[in-house]
């Protein structure tokens, strides 16, 4: 139940947020993030945004990913 | 998310798998406390990749931890023709002492099923006429929604919307598992908990238990990741919090959330299925807003808590036993037929057994 999906914000109006959920277009309460903006990648909790992505962390752990990838291979 | 973030690439699971199994050198037990976790790690067969870690399930789905007499409370609600229960559609099918909701709307009981607590204030504001109580149930996760709705309701000036509170707090039910003396090595942390407080509600569990904690991400290369984390502080014999969803986790967490959530609610002794009294384990809505209380609003009489004495919920929840364990599992217990909560919602141990 605490499951929250990614998405992206494509347009704001007032405390609601229209947010791209794979194609879809999902309305979102944007009372309990600071500064949405349109084009930032968020997380929709039962009907609110509850945080925003960082781009660059996710880009971080998937380099760790590459970095245990190459480990294995030398160990082949 | 953008197709580059790919948290599944197959040669990255490999790759990680083998370096937990390279890495790890005795058996360990990990412990998920998210519902989430334990679909995604059944689903993903991450248990069979790793044959020398245990993974446990938690008290980490908020519709397998609510207690009946919580349950049997909404349904005493639901027979009265003036109201209209609003909850998350998970709830509809646990068993109740003597009924369910589904069942009690299927007699014409108005019970509605919502995605968010959006759709209740909505309701309220369209049946001015009738009382809207919305069963708020869900860990730090799902309260600030309510929060929110709370203060909205207050001010629109809706008189009638009410909330039944059985929202909860993860971190004294895990403090309750290592009370009972469940032997982990380290827990798999919640990681949509923590976007909302923050992995530093975490810290006194290695201070004060030894063991290790890491916030995971859903993905299967996450989970993996987080496990090789709990593998590495165990084998250096430094527990410590770390965040493997630092994409959306920070050691601060969302300080907005917080502040409405500290605003909204006061913290509570709460009854958790199976397990009993937590202190300090739930949130009531504080004096300020207690007109918005279902419970003080609305009196009602229930039926008081009637488990299958067979049914071994309590026990999966605490980690002491498996759902293959529980005699009812798979004989009488199934997704069609629920005896108890763990099979009813898709992220409950049972449920999550039963279908992978």
């Amino acid at each position: 139940m605490c499951m929250s999906v990614p998405g992206k914000i494509t347009s704001l109006d007032q405390d609601t947020a229209s947010v791209d959920i794979n194609g879809i277009i999902y309305q979102a309460g944007t009372h309990l993030i600071e500064n949405p903006q349109i084009g930032d990648y968020v997380l929709v909790h039962a009907g609110y945004i509850i945080q925003k992505i960082d781009e660059n962390e996710a880009l971080a752990t998937l380099s760790v990913f590459r970095e245990l990838e190459k480990i294995n291979e030398s160990r082949i | 998310m953008k197709a580059e973030f790919n948290f599944r690439n197959k040669e990255h699971t490999r790759a990680i798998a083998a370096a937990v199994r390279n890495e790890n050198k005795s058996r360990k037990c990990f412990m998920e406390v998210c519902g989430g976790h334990t679909m995604a790690l059944r689903r993903f067969g991450i248990p069979e990749m790793l044959p020398d870690i245990k993974l446990l399930s938690g008290p980490g789905c908020p519709v397998c931890v609510t207690d009946q007499s919580y349950i049997n409370r909404v349904i005493a609600w639901s027979k009265n023709q003036k109201n209209i229960i609003a909850v998350y559609g998970d709830l509809m099918r646990v068993p109740g002492s003597s009924s369910t909701l589904e069942k009690e709307k299927a007699q014409g009981a108005a019970v509605i099923t919502v995605y968010s607590v959006r759709e209740a204030l909505k309701t309220a504001k369209e049946n001015p006429q009738k009382n809207i109580i919305f069963s708020a149930i869900g860990f730090e996760t799902t309260a600030p929604a309510t929060a929110a709705a709370v203060l909205e309701s207050e001010k629109l000036g809706l008189e009638n919307f009410f909330v039944f509170s059985g929202h909860k707090l993860m971190p004294p039910a895990m403090a309750a598992v290592l009370e009972e003396g469940i032997p982990l090595h380290g827990y798999i942390c919640p990681g949509h908990v923590s976007t909302i407080t923050g992995s530093h509600i975490f810290d006194f569990i290695p201070q004060k238990y030894r063991i290790g904690c890491v916030v995971s991400g859903f993905e299967p290369n996450d989970l993996l990741l987080s496990i090789l984390m709990l593998v590495r502080q165990c084998e250096a014999g430094k527990p410590a919090v770390e965040i493997e969803y630092a994409r959306a986790v920070t050691a601060g967490g969302n300080e907005k959330a917080q502040q409405m959530l500290a605003e909204v609610f006061s913290p509570c002794d709460a009854a958790w299925r199976g397990v009993g009294i937590i202190k300090d384990s739930g949130l009531e809505l504080a004096e300020k807003y207690c007109r918005f209380s279902a419970a003080l609003a609305l009196p009602v009489e229930f039926d008081q808590a009637k488990e299958n004495p067979a049914c071994l919920c309590g026990e999966i929840l605490k980690g002491k036993k498996s759902p293959p364990d529980c005699p009812l599992f798979r004989k009488i217990c199934c997704p069609e037929n629920p005896v108890g909560a763990c099979m009813v919602s898709p992220e409950g141990a049972c449920r999550s057994w039963y279908l992978y």
